[in-house]
């Protein structure tokens, strides 16, 4: 392990009421793999209790798994409480069952990334690291 | 003082968060707040929380910071740190932490702050940056701070040089009275917690917890023998007036039906008030410090050393030390004697 590597936290959450988690855990170890250190909160997060985990852990990256179709409701509140709390540089990504077409709004409103069934996890890690890092150096 | 340290000690808790991850990513910007906060610590009540995976442990320090922050009439409300290690993954160096997915109920309260830490390597249960964690938590004026161990087997003893109060959390059914007997995580142990009690077994656990108890602390041995009530003299002396011994108590809890956690929060509170009594708090103080110190003089030591002596040097006497030349520690006195060979 290079110690002058930065490490990558993320928070892996379930907002909303549906019980389906095995695409986050999916996602959360696939990221573990990748070396990065993943804050994993369990089902039923509310906007509030995600932007509060987001902050006391200072996480680079939130990832959020949504399969009730309330992306449209939860994702902008969760980017509205990351910034109000300051933390504008973390990044957003979306996966579970986002149709085509919500897809460019919530990418406007600021998510780097929606993942639908059959994305790569490979995908979802080069990305992120694209992102984390990219903003590293900048 | 940086800007970082004064919002720490503010209260912002972003600040903190930052603050944090410098702490553990070991940054220059780190150490020196640290080295700042450095006079403000001291007060809190560090309480670890250490037993084998999957005994409870992060249920339990979610009703003991929720207890914390909804107290009894007349106790003061107390503000709470939790530090939550999980293993890093040796392969790939990444971690899942989990251990949040235990401590909802604790969501919404600005007087709780937790922070999942990965192991990163170290071995004794902790994260090498646990500590100075534990020290800037300490400095914002965090006066509860748990700390929560990897799951730890018979050997992560760490956290107890670092806790004042050391809780070691099992579960029914995890071992026999040979486990109890064997030297380990059950010596550290100020408060003997057996979580689960509702299961089957939790009997025969605090039997065994409590048998390896009365040998450990061979005075006031009360037990029934056929029957009737015997007291047995103990062949060490009593210890006498003023000069109190602490006996480790043993608390069943259900920490997912928040049964037992006020007696263990009361169980804490008393061990608190015997560190003050006996003096042990500015010992075990004294110890924490003196064992920092030493580390760190000893890497420095080494660093400034190596700084003084050429690489082509060392692998020199190396390959001496390869052929079988010369045995490994006239290598080193070769080395740190300047010893021309």
């Amino acid at each position: 392990m290079n110690p002058l590597e930065k490490k990558i936290r993320v928070l892996i959450a379930k907002p909303g009421l549906d019980g389906h988690d095995r695409g986050a855990k999916v996602v959360a170890r696939a990221l573990r793999d990748a070396g990065m250190e993943v804050i994993y909160t369990g089902l039923r997060q509310t906007p509030e209790m995600i932007a509060e985990a987001a902050l006391q852990e200072d996480v680079d990256v939130v990832g959020l798994s949504i399969l009730s179709g309330a992306h449209n409701a939860l994702v902008p509140r969760v980017l509205e409480l990351l910034e109000a709390n300051g933390q504008t540089h973390v990044q957003l990504f979306v996966g579970g069952i986002i149709p085509d077409e919500d897809t460019a709004a919530l990418k406007a409103a600021g998510v780097s990334g929606v993942y639908g069934p059959g994305t790569l996890t490979d995908q979802i890690v080069a990305d992120v690291r694209l992102g984390v890092l990219g903003e590293t150096a900048a | 003082m940086t800007i970082v340290v004064q919002d720490v000690l503010h209260g912002s808790r972003l600040a903190l968060a930052r603050l944090l991850s410098q702490i553990e990513n070991s940054t220059p910007a780190g150490y020196t707040a640290l080295s700042e906060l450095f006079p403000h610590t001291g007060q809190a009540h560090l309480v670890g929380v250490t037993g084998s995976p999957g005994t409870g442990k992060s249920s339990l320090v979610n009703r003991l910071a929720w207890h914390y922050r909804h107290p009894p009439e007349g106790v003061p409300q107390k503000r709470v740190a939790i530090v939550a290690v999980d293993p890093s993954s040796p392969f790939s160096g990444g971690a899942v932490l989990g251990d949040r997915v235990r401590m909802r109920d604790l969501t919404g309260d600005s007087g709780v702050f937790i922070r999942s830490m990965a192991s990163r390597g170290s071995l004794g249960g902790l994260a090498a940056a646990t500590s100075g964690l534990v020290q800037a938590f300490d400095a914002a004026g965090f006066e509860i701070i748990l700390i929560e161990t990897v799951g730890a087997g018979q050997a992560e003893v760490e956290v107890a040089r670092l806790a004042h109060t050391t809780l070691v959390v099992e579960a029914p059914g995890l071992g026999d009275d040979i486990q109890a007997i064997k030297a380990g995580i059950l010596e550290i142990a100020d408060i003997l917690v057996i979580n689960k009690a509702d299961r089957p077994g939790a009997e025969h656990t605090e039997r065994a917890l409590r048998g390896m108890l009365q040998l450990a602390h061979p005075g006031r041995r009360v037990f029934r023998h056929h029957g009737a009530l015997e007291t047995v003299q103990p062949s060490q002396p009593e210890p006498t007036s003023g000069e109190s011994v602490w006996l480790p108590p043993i608390q069943k809890t259900i920490a997912t039906e928040d049964s037992g956690i006020v007696e263990l929060i009361d169980q804490i509170a008393k061990h608190h008030q015997y560190l003050h009594d006996s003096g042990e708090w500015e010992q075990k103080t004294r110890a924490r410090l003196q064992s920092e110190f030493d580390d760190l003089l000893h890497t420095a030591l080494v660093q400034r050393w190596r700084a003084s002596v050429t690489d082509e040097r060392i692998a020199h006497i190396f390959e001496k030390l390869a052929q079988r030349q010369i045995a490994p520690r006239d290598a080193v006195s070769a080395l740190l004697n300047g010893v021309p060979r």
